[in-house]
């Protein structure tokens, strides 16, 4: 008897991705998936980060998937060559600064490398024409089997049937009529077949698995690439776009502000590499400055700590102020009233 | 006379997940079948993400601790 036929599955940690592995395994094909990280997946970090979200169980959905499966997983660090795509999306940004037409194109592209150097057949994804409105379209589904370079070895197994055959279909490898026809938004075809295969306990489908679709997020990087004069970033930049409360009070310097506990143990791990601040008289966050501050500015970072802290009422609030080297000194300030906090200085 | 196993470690700290499960299979990859590898994280969420990549791809823990400031997952690499 021959070998299987092999199959890479892009793994989300989402409900669709789980449901086209399931029916590609359901036909003895021999399935292995990959996940992709870019640094501005939404799972995880906050819950890494914030105290009071560390007492909820945690768990990576692409593991549990994998999991639910019997698949191996491999996990695919692409934050470097993933800065191209968020940089210059060929095909543009959605709604925020979400190239996502462009990032189904790279996985799609990153996965059948991946297929070419592991000998496996042809790559599957979740996707559903009409689902997302961007790079799940009739008219763009195409375009990323196109230029992603699989061309038809992309098979969706959820909506197959509303598409031109693939290889995987025409040479029997998987039939056809086994495949399905789902499209549009709903979600009520993917929850029966849920049902139907008996998973219980998936992510709930959101559509919002990366920073990049975030308003309050993307304003933030926007912000980042502005006072930086370019587009750029590294990994610990898009972290901490994810961590506290962001102002910008003069162009050339912001400050990210603790909300609670667990931001501010993050944000210690970072006194090396930026100005920081941190209330010495009464409770209060940490505080990091990021940019070039003189001293009226550390002064007027100094009375915005000073303000998010439990002395905000109090006619003067003690800080420390420390360099990156650690050469602290203390400092004396009124807290900056609410109504001297312009609204524009929020990021 | 039996040798003695090889033990590799890791820091995987000040890493938030998938970056330690990431690392961890990077340096499986090169470590022979029945290598022990001590990883150190500071993300508690590695205490179950690590585990789990292990379970699905045939290696076995031996061992998890977690002091409130650093994990510690101890697995051996498995054949496959």
């Amino acid at each position: 008897m021959s070998d299987p036929r092999k199959a890479v599955a892009l793994i989300s940690g989402g409900l669709d991705s789980l449901l086209a592995a399931k029916v590609i395994q359901e036909q003895g094909v021999h399935v292995e998936g990959i996940n992709f990280f870019t640094g501005f997946c939404v799972e995880g970090h906050t819950h890494a980060i914030r105290k009071k979200e560390r007492a909820r169980p945690k768990r990576n959905n692409a593991l549990w998937v994998a999991e639910q499966l019997g698949i191996k997983l491999h996990i695919v660090d692409i934050v470097e060559p993933y800065k191209e795509v968020v940089f210059n999306p060929r095909h543009g940004y959605g709604a925020n600064l979400n190239p996502c037409l462009d990032c189904k194109i790279f996985m799609v592209n990153k996965a059948h490398e991946w297929l070419r150097q592991h000998s496996f057949d042809f790559i599957i994804t979740g996707e559903v024409v009409g689902q997302r409105p961007m790079s799940q379209r009739k008219d763009t589904m195409p375009v990323v089997s196109k230029e992603s370079g699989s061309g038809d070895l992309l098979l969706r197994p959820l909506c197959a049937k509303n598409l031109p055959e693939t290889l995987p279909e025409r040479e029997g490898w998987v039939k056809r009529e086994q495949l399905y026809d789902f499209s549009g938004r709903s979600r009520k075809p993917q929850m029966a077949l849920a049902e139907r295969f008996g998973l219980k306990d998936y992510a709930q489908p959101a559509g919002g698995c990366c920073f990049l679709t975030d308003a309050q997020y993307a304003s933030k990087l926007a912000d980042l690439w502005r006072a930086r004069g370019s587009k750029q970033y590294e990994m610990d930049d898009i972290m901490l776009l994810k961590v506290g409360r962001h102002l910008r009070p003069r162009p050339h310097f912001k400050l990210i502000i603790s909300r609670e506990e667990g931001e501010g143990n993050y944000l210690q791990g970072y006194r090396k590499q930026y100005v920081s601040i941190k209330t010495v008289s009464h409770p209060g966050p940490l505080a990091l400055i990021d940019g070039e501050a003189g001293d009226e500015d550390i002064e007027l970072a100094a009375r915005l700590v000073a303000r998010y802290s439990q002395g905000r009422d109090a006619p003067e609030v003690e800080l420390e102020v420390a360099d990156r080297e650690g050469n602290s000194r203390l400092l004396r300030v009124r807290p900056m009233p609410a109504h001297e906090v312009p609204q524009a200085w929020h990021l | 006379m039996a040798s003695v196993t090889p033990r590799s470690k890791l820091d995987a700290r000040r890493l938030l997940c998938p970056m330690p499960v990431i690392r961890v299979q990077d340096r499986v990859a090169e470590l022979a079948p029945g290598t022990t590898l001590e990883v150190v994280c500071t993300d508690p969420g590695a205490l179950t993400d690590i585990p789990a990549w292990c379970r699905i791809n045939g290696h076995r823990i031996l061992e998890t601790r977690d002091n409130g400031e650093e994990q510690v997952v101890i697995l051996e690499v498995g054949a496959s």
